[in-house]
């Protein structure tokens, strides 16, 4: 059992504010991903949490009990940093059982423990190795080794994947999700990678500049996201926005004037709106479709043809839009293109960024990873 | 570097400042005890010869120090001896350093060999180049010179302060070689082979490449030399004291014979304000420079 | 622009292979002489060494017949050993003390550094600059007085002083290269500020240390100011006893040599050893 609260965590470097009032819930169990852009606070964040940094201000709980004073190695928690830190003079084993070791626990016991993380992890064989005599994806199971052996209530990773190459990334991506299930332990995961973020979470908590952008479940992060950061932050290759205006407020939504004339009824929420309000409207690559028939168009600037998939850059007024279509589209270069999109598909940004509320809620915005598991399967718990 | 510093801030503080204490108040009392007695004595009456003269002298040690010719002939010799042996260890410094840059058979050793005098103590170098290289009828150099028909050189008598260049550059050449080496180990070869490919030949290569990038190791080794250099001392102890005449005689000789031969305390403390004020000027740009490499 | 670099690429044929080869062999020679020049006075000391008296000051020559008695003569009339003895106490004590005092401190600069931290760091460095002429006199009154003259002791605090902010540097570029995350992964394994450095900072670092020590070794070992005027007799080291050989009565070539050679050669291999690290410390960080 271990729960995390932040209560209004504030951190301040001299005069830059870099966190600015955080509050968060992690639940038991949970796989919670801190992304965001470099320098938006996340990896202060969770050095707060892992007790490196003090909180400027605000009360970190965990399983209810303030831990604000409580040293690092106090807390119950393990961290697997973005370079490993394996202790270079020391083998796998010492490395594994250093925190043992400072503990007094006797020679026996750690050794114990030492073997059982290691079977999980598959390291039996390189016990007696240095960390110089490992390879990258090696190194990086021996950090996982220590947060282990030490039985933490919470586990955080710090970028942990971002010094192994794409094939590794993908395959320690599968083995800490794996982890996750085996361990049945809390995990906060910072990265910048909104792929991993994607893939690992339960929840994720987007941060941009020292604030809370959005909490939510991977797919409601991608079908609803709250403001035009998180809807350009999530979702590779990134979300295109137009500048719309709004012409008239219905209650099936609101219809918006695209550039080039035409005109669209959006499902969301516009009550509040002006008549010729300034909107922008945002739509995924993926959800661009080619239709001769649709409101939008361009001219093609650049063709990747990536085999299964084709991405067109559309020269559109000013912007270039991204278009992923089928892999056997027979365009070439600087042909001039007609597409559309589905209105439940888009999403409407006004002046201040703020996301029009959908009046359709996404079928999959409420599920989990977990909830990918068939019923019934051997780690799934009983709520 | 921001969030290094903010880690230590509140209790981190603390114990850094105690942590240093020992460091630091040491060289306080180092710096500041000696320097202000030597200040103070620098305005006073005071020979030890002479132990009922004291008082306050104003500034008559300095005026009498300015008005003597040894202290202009001193700071000349200074000046020279620092002039010389900069030139010398800089120029040659660095055209060794693009020597043994290059690959050739040995080259570990040869290197080794060449930074050694470096680690030689100087009263060693003074007495070995003195006696067995400069002796006027059994030195290396004269049997050289009338083996090739040549009247042999005594050094020391008719060229004195250029054979005290001669020995200092000959153990501070090696340190601008070893500096210089290292620096030149640092520079990407690519920009080498984007220059060949633009056309750059070797001599080319050498003045807009390799010296660019030498500039701030060499103005380091420059400030580093000056420093030891303004305070030249065993290797005139051993060899000529000063002499002939005051010849060699610098700046650390005259204080050194002001106060330790002639007991005159105040007059050699005024010699050695002057050599601090000296010093510092110098040593405010290579305080800055270090400075802004710590900001990187 | 087409010209010249059609010029570069011609010859890369047998011949340009040959003139290569050749022009390595040039460097090679002109590197060897060089060295072998600059070399040359401590070769030659070292030859002279194992010279007797008269074949010292005899004509130059590399045909002579070697022997031993300068080293024994050195050894049994001049006492060399007690200087040698003074020369390893003051060279190991001042480093012993100078690391004592700079480790706590340096430690503190990499990893607890405050606002002043870069103050106190140029601070130190500036000390180095003020010239030992400058305070000869107030050093040597105060000694006088207080019975430090012509001691170990005495010499063993101004080496320490002397090289105490080369070494607290040399340790806090160590330092600062030893990644933060290894030490935050030992807090977060529980280890105390103590436990960290005993294991973690101190094994890892250890060469760095080593090296530091060296240098401070080596400096006090050569250094010659203040030997020549804070000592006279009991508690000389080598440099102050070399110096004896410049009286003119003390001409002797080969004990010189003798005694020399014996004097500079831990030193040279020592220097040859940590000649790297050393540029380090010499410029401050400045080099690396």
């Amino acid at each position: 059992m271990a729960t995390l609260q932040l209560h209004n965590i504030t951190k301040r470097f001299g005069d830059t504010e870099v966190i600015k009032g955080i509050d968060l819930e992690v639940n038991d169990r949970e796989f919670v991903v801190f992304v965001g852009p470099s320098g938006c606070g996340k990896s202060t964040l969770m050095r707060m949490i892992a007790g490196l940094e003090s909180a400027t201000d605000g009360d970190i709980l965990i399983d209810g009990q303030r831990i604000n004073d409580v040293g690092p190695a106090d807390r119950g928690l393990a961290m697997v940093f973005q370079s490993y830190a394996l202790y270079p003079h020391m083998t796998v084993e010492g490395n594994m059982g250093f925190s043992m070791r400072l503990a007094g626990v006797p020679k026996e016991e750690r050794r114990a423990k030492v073997l059982e993380a290691a079977k999980i992890l598959q390291l039996e064989p390189l016990l007696d190795r240095k960390p110089k005599a490992l390879s990258g994806g090696q190194r990086q199971r021996v950090a996982i080794g220590r947060a282990i052996v030490r039985n933490p209530s919470i586990f955080l990773f710090d970028e942990p994947l971002s010094n192994l190459d794409a094939a590794l990334r993908v395959q320690m991506r599968i083995e800490l999700a794996r982890l996750h299930d085996e361990l049945d332990a809390t995990m906060i995961y910072v990265t910048h990678d909104q792929i991993e973020a994607m893939t690992m979470a339960d929840k994720i908590v987007v941060l941009h500049d020292g604030v809370v952008e959005q909490v939510g479940s991977p797919m409601a992060l991608y079908h609803h996201p709250r403001n035009r950061f998180v809807a350009g932050f999530i979702g590779s290759p990134k979300m295109n926005f137009l500048p719309v205006t709004l012409t008239g407020v219905s209650p099936d939504g609101v219809v918006i004037r695209l550039p080039g004339g035409g005109e669209r009824s959006v499902p969301a929420e516009g009550q509040h709106l002006e008549a010729n309000a300034p909107l922008e409207l945002g739509v995924r690559p993926e959800h661009l479709v080619l239709d001769e028939q649709g409101p939008l168009s361009g001219q093609i600037k650049v063709l990747e043809r990536l085999g299964g998939q084709t991405s067109l850059y559309v020269q559109m007024d000013d912007e270039l839009i991204t278009i992923m279509a089928d892999g056997d589209v027979a365009y070439r270069v600087n042909d001039t293109v007609r597409f559309g999109f589905a209105p439940e598909r888009a999403h409407l940004f006004d002046a201040g960024g703020l996301a029009l509320q959908s009046l359709q809620q996404h079928p999959l915005a409420g599920l989990t990873r977990h909830d990918n598991r068939a019923p019934g399967s051997p780690s799934e718990e009983p709520a | 570097m921001t969030k290094t510093r903010a880690s230590g801030r509140t209790v981190g503080g603390l114990r850094t400042l105690s942590l240093q204490a020992p460091a630091v108040t040491l060289l306080l009392l180092w710096m500041i005890v000696p320097l202000g007695m030597t200040l103070w004595f620098s305005f006073q009456y005071y020979n030890l010869l002479m132990p009922g003269m004291t008082g306050f002298a104003g500034l008559e040690n300095y005026q009498y120090l300015l008005t003597d010719p040894a202290l202009w002939a001193a700071m000349g010799n200074t000046l020279l001896l620092v002039g010389w042996v900069l030139a010398i260890t800089i120029v040659g410094g660095t055209l060794l350093a693009v020597l043994f840059q290059q690959e050739f058979a040995g080259r570990g050793i040869a290197r080794v060999l060449a930074i050694s005098p470096f680690f030689v103590m100087p009263t060693v170098s003074a007495l070995v180049w003195k006696n067995m290289m400069m002796h006027p009828s059994n030195g290396v150099l004269a049997w050289l010179a009338e083996s090739i028909g040549l009247p042999a050189v005594d050094w020391f008598s008719s060229l004195p302060l250029t054979s005290i260049v001669i020995i200092v550059a000959w153990q501070w050449l090696p340190f601008a070689l070893l500096i210089l080496l290292t620096a030149m180990q640092s520079l990407d070869e690519d920009q080498v082979e984007a220059a060949r490919m633009d056309g750059a030949g070797p001599v080319a290569i050498f003045f807009f490449i390799t010296l660019p990038h030498l500039k701030r190791a060499i103005s380091v080794v420059i400030m580093i030399e000056m420093i030891f250099l303004l305070t030249i001392f065993a290797e005139i102890f051993v060899t000529t004291s000063g002499g002939p005449g005051l010849a060699t005689t610098n700046l650390a000789y005259l204080i050194y014979i002001r106060a330790l031969l002639d007991f005159d305390v105040g007059t050699a403390s005024a010699g050695g304000v002057i050599a601090i004020i000296l010093a510092n000027i110098v040593a405010i740009f290579l305080v800055r420079m270090v400075a802004k490499n710590l900001e990187e | 622009m087409t010209t010249l670099s059609s010029k570069t690429a011609a010859p890369r044929s047998v011949s340009g292979w040959r003139s290569a080869q050749s022009k390595r062999a040039i460097i090679a020679v002109l590197g060897w002489s060089v060295a072998l020049v600059i070399f040359f006075p401590i070769f030659w000391m070292i030859l002279t060494g194992f010279k007797t008296e008269t074949a010292a000051i005899a004509d130059p020559t590399l045909i002579f017949s070697p022997t031993l008695e300068s080293y024994q003569a050195v050894h049994a009339r001049s006492g060399y050993t007690r200087f040698a003895l003074n020369s390893v106490a003051v060279a190991f004590g001042s480093t012993f003390f100078a690391l004592l005092i700079a480790i706590p401190s340096a430690y503190a600069m990499a990893f607890l550094p405050t606002k002043r931290t870069k103050g106190t760091l140029l601070w130190m460095l500036s000390t180095k600059m003020l010239p030992s002429v400058g305070v000869l006199v107030p050093i040597y009154l105060i000694f006088r007085d207080v019975g430090l003259l012509d001691t170990r002791t005495g010499l063993i605090i101004v080496y320490t002083l002397m090289n105490l902010p080369i070494v607290v540097w040399m340790l806090y570029t160590f330092f600062k290269d030893m990644p933060k995350d290894i030490l935050e992964a030992g807090r977060m394994d529980g280890a105390s500020t103590l436990q960290e450095v005993c294991f973690l900072l101190l094994p890892l670092t250890l060469p760095g240390i080593a090296s530091t020590g060296l240098l401070s070794v080596i400096l006090s070992w050569n250094e010659a100011f203040w030997s020549l005027n804070l000592t006279t007799s009991k508690a000389a080291p080598l440099t102050a006893y070399i110096a004896s050989f410049s009286s003119p009565e003390g001409l002797f070539w080969a004990k010189l040599s003798a005694a020399s050679t014996m004097a500079i050669a831990p030193i040279l291999i020592l220097g040859w050893m940590t000649q790297k690290q050393m540029v380090r410390g010499l410029t401050f960080g400045a080099v690396k």
